[in-house]
């Protein structure tokens, strides 16, 4: 278990090789849900990020004492209170962004990804690497996020950050904004399309039967 | 110690929930005036929108004061406009005991007609009248509220403003942008005969340009029936409790 963790790596796996949604397949139900446009996709994996990244310092300073047989809870206890804190925050200091996000913010703690780091990594490792791997991990999630977002957002509404971005002389030509991007179905078939490219780019990621 | 003794499990679990507990309780009672303050700021620029005074102008008048917007400013702004605030019983008398401002009409509409109170905001802007609405109903997936503003004659739509909970995005939940909002102006909730109509959220409409102010319906938007219902029940509902003081006020003006 104690192995020596490049910082570098930690940071830089999930990116990609390591990716929390794409590889590992967790926090998808968020992924589907939030990315309808792109300003509340970047403000939740933010929130995702502070949360994992200090769950896994606060876990990892606890890795110690924990029983093993109420480890869950205990993890369930920590992400918990830190999701009220931040959605307290936010309806204090951001509240039209905490507006946007409504319910979701505090259904990071249902997130997989969440508990999967917990179990994975800080349970097992120190304070440090836990934090890094806790922003890998959510900058991980994040850039899907965004990605997802941006196309959903382009195509469903044409805008970004609800700026349009389409101009008028298309709609005119007869252009129709997507409206199946704004459900989650074709949010399902755009992280599909991600998946495939991305291990059609690396194809070291493709299961072995 | 052993780490898997019953003893140490309910120690540990009681050490770290008190420990939660504690710093939750502090982070909620030291934000929670803020995010009143918030809920409030909200509350009056919502209200303020539906006659027309939205945030770019009040940003621009306190930028040309030198300061900026505050909840302080907004609070002076909307005192300004608002001079009159009552709470209305269902008869169209005031109720002098009932602060209207604070009326939460969430828990309001669940009491029954007789009991609850309505409130309603009387503005004077540019020396016209007008009478602000709080609207709170159900769409599709959760609540949605707003407020509509009527012009002095009670009948046609100054500005309306929407919110809602959990509609679908991109669907429903375009009942808050602008483009929809801006179809009720000028719309009449009455008809000629001086019968309540309301206004109707309607697919398939023959006039989609909204050009018909007197048609009393708006085009709704495809692929949202069941919000567009909401709204339309919504509207329908909340102001015909309004009736009865309509009522008093164009009797004091026709003496």
């Amino acid at each position: 278990m104690a192995k020596k963790h490049k910082w570098i790596d930690l940071v830089k796996d999930p990116l990609n090789e390591n990716n929390p949604i794409t590889v590992q397949v967790l926090g998808i139900c968020s992924a589907l849900a939030i990315t309808v446009k792109l300003m509340p996709a970047i403000v939740m994996a933010l929130s995702v990020m502070v949360v994992l990244a200090f769950s896994n310092v606060i876990i990892s300073l606890m890795r110690n004492y924990i029983p093993n047989r109420i480890r869950i809870i205990i993890q369930l206890l920590v992400v918990a209170a830190l999701v009220i804190l931040v959605d307290q925050i936010l309806k204090a200091y951001a509240y039209d962004v905490s507006k946007q996000l409504s319910v979701f913010v505090g259904l990071i703690i249902t997130n997989c990804i969440v508990m999967g780091r917990l179990e994975a990594f800080a349970l097992g490792n120190k304070p440090w690497d836990s934090f890094l791997d806790g922003i890998g991990n959510g900058a991980g999630y994040g850039l899907v996020l965004i990605i997802v977002a941006f196309f959903r957002e382009l195509l469903g509404s044409g805008t970004l950050f609800d700026k349009q971005v389409i101009p008028d002389s298309f709609y005119e030509m007869g252009y129709v904004n997507n409206a199946m991007m704004l459900l989650p179905a074709m949010a399902l078939i755009t992280l599909g399309i991600y998946i495939w490219v991305q291990r059609s780019m690396y194809p070291q990621l493709t299961e072995k039967d | 110690m052993d780490r898997n003794s019953n003893i140490y499990t309910i120690f540990f679990a009681t050490v770290v929930v008190i420990v939660i507990g504690v710093l939750l309780s502090l982070a909620a009672m030291g934000l929670k005036p803020l995010q009143e303050q918030n809920k409030r700021q909200e509350k009056m620029m919502d209200i303020m929108y539906t006659i027309g005074v939205d945030q770019d102008f009040l940003t621009s008048e306190v930028i040309a004061q030198g300061l900026k917007l505050n909840y302080k400013l907004i609070e002076q702004y909307f005192n300004k406009y608002f001079l009159k605030q009552y709470a209305l019983t269902s008869e169209g008398e005031i109720d002098e005991s009932v602060n209207a401002f604070d009326i939460n009409l969430k828990t309001e509409i669940k009491k029954p007609e007789k009991e609850q109170r309505y409130p309603i905001f009387i503005a004077q802007k540019d020396g016209k009248t007008y009478y602000v609405i709080p609207l709170y109903g159900k769409g599709l997936w959760d609540d949605i509220w707003g407020y509509i503003a009527l012009e002095e004659d009670l009948n046609t739509v100054k500005g309306v403003k929407f919110g809602h909970k959990g509609e679908t995005p991109g669907l429903g939940a375009e009942i808050t942008k602008k483009w929809f909002e801006d179809q009720f102006k000028g719309e009449k909730i009455f008809d000629k005969d001086g019968t309540f109509r309301g206004i109707t959220l309607l697919k398939g409409n023959k006039d989609p340009e909204n050009k018909d102010k007197e048609d009393h319906e708006i085009d709704a938007i495809s692929g949202s029936t069941l919000t567009s219902n909401g709204v339309t029940n919504m509207i329908q509902e909340r102001l015909k409790h309004y009736l009865p003081f309509f009522e008093k006020i164009r009797n004091q003006k026709n003496k």
